[in-house]
């Protein structure tokens, strides 16, 4: 089976994000960058479902800049065993991303596309839908384990995903307010994944010197024929409120009476 | 070099070294300097990372890395907040086993090196002894030939990893008087005859065993020397290259957290209606100790440029710990004073930094030791 997995590059959420005075974008320099994290757990479930499922193959496919193959390598590095990286330099909506990874699952042909349900850096959540839509297939949001993180399952590193015994079908459970919903979708399918389905492995070093080996083609826009040009604008970008000093109370009266007299939570 | 050659190979290393260190070791901190020891699994989980094997080859289970690759994980390590470990995985790593790659036969890589690399032993180095540390060529541990073994007795002090050391890079007298008689070998410490006298209480990295040790009448095979018999004095020097240059690259790493760490407290913490930080004498202060240590992080990565191309180092290296060492222990003792109270308190990573900071000037090969080496390389003296 084929599985194709999305890397994105994003600002690592421990660098100081600071808005550019003109308040278009973040500043960019100095920012150290990543893989989504989300990303990292679906190329993860990927692996998982391939070992369980010789011979199989697991494509990792970056949409960026060409510094984006350093996640792509990532994946790469994980344990996936090859890249695409769909270089473009300029912003991309996420309908953009959705419109070209459309054109690359068409050529690929994956049996089933495994995509982090957001990235960290614009928080969208919507490029998963987007490719579903676009390609007529099912999809199956917010994929989630049934086990905790702790339970033996995951111990065992036990894909959350089931795929049915005659792989046409793979079943996902999504978490919905106090409780699992489990849907069965029909492959070829869409999947997006939530933080609780796995915990990704660790890439080691022998790894990623192995994996500078793997092979990553580069594909354009333009080569795909999409245009890219950003449907959606971003007018501001702004940083959150400033946190005000906290202050001290005396005792749990004065507390509550301030929680509900000025902060007005109770 | 202008910049340090980091690709992004050791970048994708950097982070999961990181992610691994701040999720796996950083929340034990505490406990195992309570416990005065880590646990062994410490070891293989390193190993698995291909952070134990990290600039050695594959044919010897190494994970192909560079020196860069040392750099990042000596970095890294100082994340953990212990510096017992840190220092028990670099002596595993960069300090006891690097010598067996170099000049260890066949056998040897096969049989002491590889498995330390894999975490499956734990590897020690034994040179100091309880009369003497700075000056190696006196160590008075004896190896007496008999047939095809050598027989050894003596005692080591002061040895990281040395309560449960599998094996131990000793450095033992096989010739005469002075540095010309001294060779090293591969000591399994499973030999008869040998004994851990002592686990030695001390100042900081709590978490790290150091011991001292006997050898009453222990036996091992000639084919356990490592080199030329008589010529370990010269791998030893050779040896402690390595030693220093991770030291000096984990003083660097450490104070830079230490600076931040105090940066975020003096925002957070506030006197007198303003954060410590507003305070003109913090900000100068810490000023001050950042820029140090970027003179000292370039004077350490310039060490690590020439020892990375196998150019001589000796001076660079040296001066790189004498200045690191010696920093540190004003970087500490600042941060500790800006944490007030908190400072003081063993939960606080700077309290425990500031016990732990005390070895760089000592361990290693002392500052004043640096200094000799230093001045034998510059002319005029
Ligand atoms: C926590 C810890 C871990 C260690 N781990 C190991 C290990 O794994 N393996 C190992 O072999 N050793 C280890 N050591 C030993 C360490 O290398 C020695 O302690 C160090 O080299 C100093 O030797 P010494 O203690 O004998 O001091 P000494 O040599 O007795 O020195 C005492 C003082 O005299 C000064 N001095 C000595 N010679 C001169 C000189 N020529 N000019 C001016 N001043 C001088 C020294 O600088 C020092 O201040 C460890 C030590 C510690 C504390």
């Amino acid at each position: 089976m084929k599985i194709l997995t999305t890397v994105k590059r994003v600002e690592d959420y421990e660098s100081k994000i600071k808005v550019r005075p003109d308040q278009t974008w973040i500043v960019t320099e100095g920012v150290n960058y990543r893989a989504n994290p989300f990303d990292e757990i679906a190329v993860e479930e990927a692996l998982r479902l391939r070992d369980a499922n010789m011979p199989s193959e697991v494509v990792v496919v970056s949409v960026g800049p060409a510094a984006a193959a350093t996640e792509i390598r990532s994946g790469l590095a994980m344990g996936a065993d090859r890249g695409i990286l769909v270089k473009h330099d300029a912003f991309v909506d996420s309908d953009g991303v959705a419109r070209l990874l459309q054109k690359v699952i068409e050529q690929e042909k994956p049996d089933l596309v495994l995509m982090g349900k957001q990235a960290v850096d614009v928080d969208d959540n919507v490029a998963g839908q987007l490719v579903a839509e676009y390609l007529g297939w099912g999809q199956a949001t917010f994929a989630s384990k049934k086990e905790s993180l702790e339970s033996p399952e995951e111990k065992a590193k036990k894909p959350g995903l089931k795929l049915s015994a005659d792989k046409k079908s793979v079943q996902a459970a999504r978490e919905v307010d106090g409780g699992l919903e489990v849907l069965e979708v029909q492959l070829p399918a869409i999947v997006t994944v939530d933080l609780r389905l796995n915990v990704p492995r660790y890439a080691s070093l022998p790894n990623i010197m192995k994996a500078k080996k793997k092979p990553i083609q580069e594909l354009t826009p333009q080569g795909l024929s999409v245009d890219v040009t950003p449907k959606v604008k971003v007018l501001k970008v702004e940083p959150p409120p400033a946190r005000t000093a906290g202050i001290k109370v005396p005792d749990v009266a004065t507390l509550v009476q301030k929680l509900h007299a000025e902060a007005k939570v109770i | 070099m202008i910049a340090p050659p980091f690709t992004p190979e050791h970048d994708l290393f950097r982070q999961n070294l990181r992610t691994y260190v701040e999720r796996e070791l950083a929340p034990h901190a505490l406990e195992w300097d309570e416990a005065g020891i880590f646990p062994r699994e410490v070891f293989r989980g390193l190993a698995e990372l291909g952070a134990l094997g990290v600039n050695y080859p594959e044919e010897v289970g190494g994970s192909g890395g560079d020196y860069w690759h040392v750099v990042v994980l000596a970095e890294e390590l100082v994340r953990s907040h212990n510096s017992g470990v840190n220092m028990g995985i670099l002596v595993q790593a960069q300090i006891a086993t690097p010598i067996i790659e170099e000049i260890g036969t066949a056998e040897q890589k096969r049989e002491f090196l590889a498995p330390a690399l894999a975490g499956d032993k734990i590897a020690a180095l034994g040179i100091s002894e309880p009369d003497t540390g700075s000056d190696v060529a006196n160590i008075k541990t004896t190896a007496r030939r008999v047939g095809d073994d050598y027989v050894i007795n003596g005692a080591k002090m002061w040895i990281t990893n040395g309560t449960r050391a599998d094996f131990i890079t000793l450095a033992v007298r096989t010739g005469g008087a002075g540095y010309g008689g001294i060779s090293l070998l591969t000591f399994p410490t499973d030999a008869k005859g040998f004994s851990v006298s002592k686990k030695l209480e001390k100042v900081g990295n709590l978490s790290s065993d150091t011991a001292l040790l006997f050898f009453e009448d222990c036996r091992v095979p000639v084919r356990y020397l490592l080199g030329e018999e008589d010529a370990g004095f010269y791998h030893i020097m050779t040896n402690f290259q390595g030693e220093r240059l991770v030291a000096s690259i984990g003083a660097v790493a450490g104070m830079q957290q230490m600076v931040e760490d105090a940066i975020r407290y003096g925002n957070e913490r506030g006197a007198f209606g303003k954060p410590l930080v507003k305070f003109q004498v913090w900000r100068h202060k810490l000023v001050e100790h950042l820029t140090s240590i970027e003179a000292a992080r370039w004077l350490t990565y310039r060490a690590c440029d020439l020892f990375a191309r196998k150019e001589p180092a000796v001076k660079e290296i040296s001066m790189s710990k004498l200045f690191a060492g010696d920093l540190m222990q004003r970087v500490v003792y600042d941060c500790m004073q800006l944490h007030g109270g908190m400072g003081y308190v063993v939960e606080t990573p700077i309290a425990r930094a500031f016990r732990d900071v005390r070895l760089l000037t000592i361990g290693g090969g002392t500052s004043e030791i640096m200094k000799e080496i230093i001045a034998k390389l510059v002319p005029g003296f």
